[in-house]
């Protein structure tokens, strides 16, 4: 097992570098990069996918343009889009960055809205109609609290995503605990790999765990025993 | 040379088969072994897993728990952590990816057999058929079609992965990235991204294609009612 006591020691050679803890290119600088590409990436996508999601799956008009990017997109290579993204425009920004990670994170919630709403039992929807709803009170009232797990799995999936593809993004020169990943691969300085690793990967789990917190909290305890009566 | 930058044509002509470790072909030949070999080996392990887990129900909670955490790892930490076991080599990116393959398809085996109507089962019991052969002859025939939908999730996504590998120098087709963005030159990315994506329709649609063979009753059913 001489890799774990290896292991053991370049995370200690990394957590107990005082010096990787401060400046711009410390670990709470990394960290606070991460989240916010993550985060604006995650939020552009939830902006274009929930309302298109909402509006395909109440209308029924499109569906094809799901199931298309839906395939589409679980094919697409992230660290291709990437360069190739940042060949096009430059790296005077960080748009080329996000712009593939909100491509390949709109279709996980595109796709689960959609179902979410579709799956929704048609004698439901009636009864709100004739309860004397509108549309778009059927909507917000009765379909989007019904369709919420699914919309927020849809946003896990999504979030899980951009936070992996995040640490790829820092390829192309982007800041992110990917840094610590790549720039250490390349320096063969591994205690820098190992620490960046699993610092990325708390953070993931970390996410993961919010948002399943979120889903307990958001979803109405009507609908969550709906669910299991069925 | 003198003349500009070759053409995206040119520049594949000139780089398909070179004959050395990055000409396109043998990055091609890379890729599909190292997301064909995790595809199988996931399903060789979910299948009996699933069945583990359909019949002895305890196992499911803490396997699928499990699975969930495997898929909220990242792929290329998870690389970099795995090169101090395997090295540098391909098991490096087919561990993981065997895992996420995991990850998907042991729900899907569960809920197809799930899927197996209650009164089916109790006629093949009916029938005399023995548990073993119940599973055989119509308990996985009738799950076949999730399964499958699973494995086509696992096939493109996997294909689609592996070229994150070549952050790790094992990247397949994914090397074409490296290549394209250290020497800014855009042909590279172009052929790469057109050859993962139609890898994977290609597989995507081989597998469409088995679960046509595979479960003809699907179409008699609906050739029936016409």
């Amino acid at each position: 097992m001489s890799w774990l006591t290896a292991f053991f020691g370049w995370l200690t050679e990394f957590f107990g570098n005082g010096a990787n803890w401060s400046g711009p290119d410390g670990i709470p600088m990394r960290l606070l990069e991460h989240l916010e590409f993550s985060a604006l990436a995650l939020a552009l996508a939830v902006v274009i996918a929930v309302p298109l999601g909402l509006l395909i799956g109440h209308t029924g008009r499109g569906e094809v343009l799901v199931a298309v990017t839906a395939n589409l997109a679980r094919a697409l290579p992230t660290l291709g889009l990437l360069v190739m993204f940042v060949l096009l425009l430059g790296t005077a920004s960080s748009w080329p960055v996000i712009i593939p990670l909100v491509l390949l994170s709109v279709p996980p919630i595109l796709v689960n809205t959609f179902e979410g709403i579709k799956g929704v039992d048609p004698e439901l929807r009636d009864a709100a109609y004739g309860m004397g709803l509108r549309g778009g009170q059927v909507l917000g009232q009765v379909l989007v609290p019904v369709a919420l797990p699914l919309i927020l799995l849809g946003c896990r999936l999504s979030a899980i995503q951009v936070v992996a593809t995040t640490t790829v993004a820092s390829y192309t020169g982007l800041g992110g605990l990917g840094r610590f990943v790549i720039d250490g691969f390349a320096t063969k300085d591994y205690a820098s790999v190992v620490g960046g690793s699993v610092l990325v990967v708390l953070f993931a789990l970390v996410v993961q765990i919010l948002f399943t917190l979120a889903q307990r909290v958001t979803v109405s305890p009507g609908v969550s025993r709906r669910l299991k009566v069925r | 040379m003198a003349d500009g930058p070759p053409s995206i044509w040119e520049w594949i002509g000139r780089n398909w088969d070179t004959g050395r470790v990055d000409s396109i072909k043998n990055l091609l030949i890379d890729h599909l072994t190292m997301s064909l070999v995790p595809i199988l080996f996931a399903l060789v392990v979910a299948l009996p897993l699933g069945l583990a887990c359909v019949r002895w129900r305890w196992l499911y909670q803490p396997t699928s728990g499990f699975m969930n955490v495997v898929y909220a790892l990242p792929s290329l930490p998870v690389f970099m952590l795995l090169i101090s076991v395997t090295g540098l080599s391909q098991a490096t990116v087919i561990i993981p990816l065997t895992f996420y393959g995991m990850a998907v398809l042991i729900p899907a085996v569960v809920d197809g057999l799930g899927s197996v109507p209650d009164h089916v089962r109790q006629s093949a019991v009916a029938m005399g058929f023995t548990p073993l052969r119940r599973l055989l002859a119509v308990e996985l025939p009738i799950a076949v079609p999730v399964v499958l939908a699973g494995l086509r999730v696992v096939a493109v996504s996997s294909i689609s992965l592996v070229s994150v590998g070549a952050l790790i120098g094992q990247g397949g087709l994914g090397g074409l990235f490296t290549r394209a963005y250290q020497n800014p030159f855009m042909p590279p990315v172009i052929v790469g991204i057109v050859l993962v994506v139609a890898l994977a329709l290609v597989a995507d649609g081989l597998l469409v294609l088995a679960q046509r063979l595979l479960t003809p009753w699907v179409r008699a059913r609906r050739g029936q009612g016409s």
